[in-house]
């Protein structure tokens, strides 16, 4: 086990070695006017450096003034040592920027995740064992429905209905109006009441494949011999599924729960941008499109970690959960 | 067979006889997966929304009257000033045919009646002024020309200028020295004698301009109102009579009912009023006839908001009248041509119009076209990756193998929505071409998406190549490239069209979501995100739904509409999953 850790973890530095080489080369293969027009405008705030100086300082820092692969390496020095340069959009060091928001990030997704948790794989094994039933046909639809929102649409819905229409919360931001005057259990009760409308976008955005997921293999379970056993030998239905089916099933639930764990930390570009939720993926937004490189890099980078960190934490947990399992 | 059976196994025969050869009716393996799909209800309400939406986005835009980028222009009535009226406050000169009143004497004059001082001087002109009633003045000026110089009572002229001194002129200069006066007549033209010691200058005096502050306006544009005119006019006034000739015209003065106005007529008809008033047009050039202009004298006699008056068209208009101090605007309801924005959904635009003016349906008729084509174009494109890349790995397995699942594992690994962001941004920072854009795009979408079918193919051909058939492919001398396009890969086209029709609805999702940031499809190409794009605008989102909810509903239907396919062609495909 403690073998195959490490192999995937070495596999994992090797992939990430490459992914954000290619991310480099994306970003460096910017025209350098970018740059340019990056450093016009910098210096033209109050109180800047000149423009010459401010060009020379961004291309030496980012290593841009050298050739692609001689830059890459100049930034993953630094990047190895845990520096990823100052952000150009938020102007102080990157992992500090990210440190102030990422937490919005994590509560925002965690919240979604035991809703979905709490959600899916009740309605997917209760869809499963009534295999075809109209239930099944209402939980099937309403996974799918899940999917196929595009979940910009879905926010705007969410905010009509219930910022315009019903005025029940504020249509962006994190804080209300009067966030300031609230006592710190005020405080924390107004940030929740903001995060509603994200927290149900995103759950309903992502629900439906877990729940898909539940139910296929709930079936596959259920389909199974011991489970005809279980039947035979006179068991109720109920200790039949929820003993027995269930257990089972939960073998590539953690699998792929383990798989989205990471992703609590990467998260929600698009909704957390309609809603203006100060998260990383927010923040990240705001970077991409004013062409941060140096937080960009970071967060791509970050994502990448995430992705690899997933896979990796599902296969140690499909081994941990299935005896049957045993990696060499 | 009992018949219950019959109804769900078809294809095996009620023959009782073995021999039979109806006994067993063989159904292919095509038409079982049909069968399998058909009898599956979402997968066929999947099946009536996509070809509902392919017929909406590829018919519609040929059946629809209406272009895409067709803007569509409404007429808004909307108060515009028209003329401006005002009491004229100011001397208006008017000088003698051929002669000019400079400015410079202009200034001089309003000082001199300031003053009360009959004469003033003016870039070495002398002038004189004669009173000629209220607020109107005659202006004189003296033009030297000749001076005499007399001695022991015999004078010698000298002219100056070219003027010719007649004899005339020079006896009655004579004359009028000898009965001491300082002014003369001679046909008509005054002379006026100024001393100066031993020398005398002989001036022609004569009218040179008036000054009044009555507005002369005319009945026909352009008609010259010369000085004459106006002279005759203002002393006809002065004098109170009620006619008067200039040269060989004859006019009628006739004051206009409780106003400070005359209206004169020639020959019975009306040919120019002389007012205070001074009525201009808003847009130089204009005319304005008297008839309005008498309209608005009488409209602020009467201190009227509103008036009518007869139009340059030769209609009844009511026109608005606004007091802003001692100036009067006068309004009139112009029609102007504006953009039909956010029109409601009516009988012409059936969802209304967008904030371009251009008509919503038909706009989601064509983002529709490019949703679905931008899906098509990516999804072959991944799936050629894909296959090939997969096939190989698969099939030779080994190194090979290992590196090409490393590249997979790579680019699986990059983060793709934020690199569209930031190609989409670079391509907004040089305004690349819409239509650019569009290919970028799929190209963009494909070259990350392939990974997930290559390793479908891969895993897939991993198990098909140990089978027999393909022993019996390396028996016979099948070429490589054959053995795994022609023999292994066909056996994973079941698979791969599942995978392809879900993966169509992420395309579109994906593709919809760029647009709905402004990265994607641009304007003037329609999608059916950057149609829900107009919510950004917090206005548009509380007034407007029919502007982004049914762009929004189509995206969720179609997108369903492949997922619910993709379902069912699975579970028609995997005879495991026994319905």
């Amino acid at each position: 086990m403690k073998k195959f850790i490490v192999r995937r973890l070495l596999l994992g530095v090797l992939i990430l070695f490459f992914v954000s080489m290619i991310i480099y080369s994306v970003e460096r293969s910017l025209p350098t006017s970018y740059v340019d027009a990056k450093a016009r405008t910098m210096s033209q705030k109050q109180g800047a450096k000149p423009y010459e100086q401010l060009r020379a300082e961004l291309n030496a820092s980012y290593g841009l003034d050298k050739p692609v692969i001689v830059g890459y390496f100049v930034w993953l020095k630094d990047a190895v040592r845990g520096d990823f340069g100052d952000s150009w959009v938020w102007n102080q060091p990157v992992t500090q920027k990210f440190a102030s928001v990422i937490w919005y990030s994590f509560a925002l997704g965690a919240m979604a995740f035991l809703l979905e948790i709490m959600i899916a794989i009740p309605l997917g094994i209760l869809s499963a064992t009534k295999q075809y039933s109209k239930i099944d046909y209402a939980v099937t639809v309403f996974a799918l429905i899940g999917i196929s929102l595009p979940s910009f649409f879905f926010a705007t819905m969410l905010k009509w209905v219930f910022s315009i229409n019903l005025g029940w919360f504020d249509l962006y931001g994190i804080v209300g109006r009067m966030h300031e005057t609230l006592g710190s259990a005020g405080k924390l009760l107004d940030m929740a009441k903001h995060m509603v409308l994200p927290v149900v976008t995103l759950t309903i955005v992502s629900i439906g494949s877990l729940m898909r997921y539940t139910r296929t293999n709930m079936l596959e379970v259920l389909n199974a011999d011991y489970i005809r056993t279980a039947r035979a030998k006179g068991l109720s239905e109920k200790r039949v599924v929820y003993h027995h089916a269930f257990r089972n099933t939960l073998i590539p639930i953690i699998t792929i729960l383990g798989n989205m764990l990471p992703g609590l930390f990467s998260g929600a570009m698009i909704t957390e941008t309609l809603f203006q939720i100060p998260g990383i993926g927010y923040t990240s937004y705001q970077c991409l499109i004013q062409g941060d490189i140096p937080f960009t890099m970071f967060y791509m980078t970050f994502l990448a970690v995430l992705t690899l960190l997933g896979n990796l934490l599902a296969d140690i947990l499909y081994a941990v959960a299935d005896p049957r399992v045993r990696v060499n | 067979m009992s018949t219950s059976d019959k109804k769900t196994d078809e294809h095996i025969s009620t023959s009782q006889a073995l021999d039979d050869e109806q006994r067993v009716k063989v159904l292919s393996p095509g038409q079982l997966v049909a069968k399998r799909f058909l009898r599956n209800k979402l997968a066929i309400v999947g099946v009536l929304i996509l070809v509902t939406m392919f017929l909406f986005s590829f018919l519609g835009g040929v059946v629809s009257p209406y272009g895409e980028s067709q803007v569509f222009r409404k007429t808004e009535s909307t108060w515009k000033d028209y003329a401006g009226a005002t009491y004229n406050e100011k001397w208006i000169f008017q000088a003698k045919e051929g002669q000019e009143f400079p400015s410079a004497a202009q200034q001089k004059f309003i000082l001199a009646t300031n003053q009360e001082s009959g004469s003033f001087e003016a870039e070495g002109i002398s002038y004189s002024l004669t009173k000629g009633g209220e607020d109107f003045w005659l202006i004189s000026s003296d033009t030297p020309i000749a001076s005499v110089l007399t001695l022991k009572g015999k004078s010698t002229y000298k002219a100056i200028g070219d003027v010719e001194l007649t004899e005339a002129v020079k006896e009655s200069y004579e004359k009028a020295v000898a009965a001491e006066e300082n002014s003369f007549e001679v046909d008509g033209v005054t002379y006026s004698v100024t001393k100066s010691g031993r020398e005398t200058t002989i001036s022609r005096s004569g009218e040179l301009a008036l000054a009044t502050k009555k507005v002369f306006s005319e009945a026909v544009q352009d008609t010259a109102m010369d000085f004459d005119f106006q002279k005759a006019a203002l002393q006809a006034i002065e004098a109170g009579e009620g006619s008067f000739t200039v040269g060989e015209a004859a006019y009628e003065a006739k004051a206009l009912e409780e106003k400070d106005a005359l209206e004169i007529t020639r020959d019975g008809e009306s040919f120019a009023t002389v007012s205070r008033l001074l009525v201009s047009p808003q847009t130089p050039g204009s005319f304005l006839s008297l008839k309005f202009k008498e309209a608005v004298e009488q409209a602020i006699a009467e201190n009227a908001a509103t008036f009518t008056a007869v139009n340059e068209a030769g209609e009844e208009e009511t026109y608005q009248l606004q007091a802003k101090n001692t100036q009067y605007v006068v309004r009139s309801q112009k029609e102007t041509v504006v953009n039909d924005t956010y029109a409601s959904p009516s009988g012409t635009h059936w969802l209304g119009t967008d904030g371009n003016g251009m008509d919503m349906l038909t706009r989601l008729m064509y983002g529709g076209r490019i949703s679905l084509m931008i899906g098509f174009v990516v999804i072959i494109i991944e799936c050629v990756i894909g296959v090939i890349l997969g096939g190989v790995s698969g099939y030779f397995g080994g190194w090979v193998d290992t590196v090409l699942m490393r590249v997979v594992d790579v680019v699986i690994c990059i983060p793709a929505m934020p690199l569209y962001i930031i190609i989409g941004s670079v391509m907004d920072y040089y305004q690349i071409d819409p239509r650019l854009r569009i290919y970028a795009l799929c190209v963009i979408l494909g070259l990350l998406g392939w990974p997930s079918i290559a390793r479908m193919v891969r895993g897939q051909i991993l198990s098909l190549r140990e089978q027999e058939f393909m022993i019996a492919t390396e028996a016979t001398g099948v070429r490589v490239s054959r053995r795994i396009f022609r023999h292994l890969v066909p056996n994973v086209i079941p698979q791969l069209i599942v995978i392809a029709t879900m993966g169509l609805g992420d395309v579109i999702l994906t593709e919809a979501t760029l647009s709905f940031l402004g990265i994607g499809v641009k304007f003037p190409y329609a999608s059916w995100g950057n149609i829900v794009n107009a919510v950004n605008d917090v206005y548009v989102l509380t007034n407007y739904w029919f502007v982004w909810i049914p762009a929004g509903f189509l995206i969720l239907i179609t997108v369903l509409g492949f997922n619910f396919v993709g379902d069912g062609l699975r579970d028609a495909f995997d005879p495991k999953m026994k319905r």
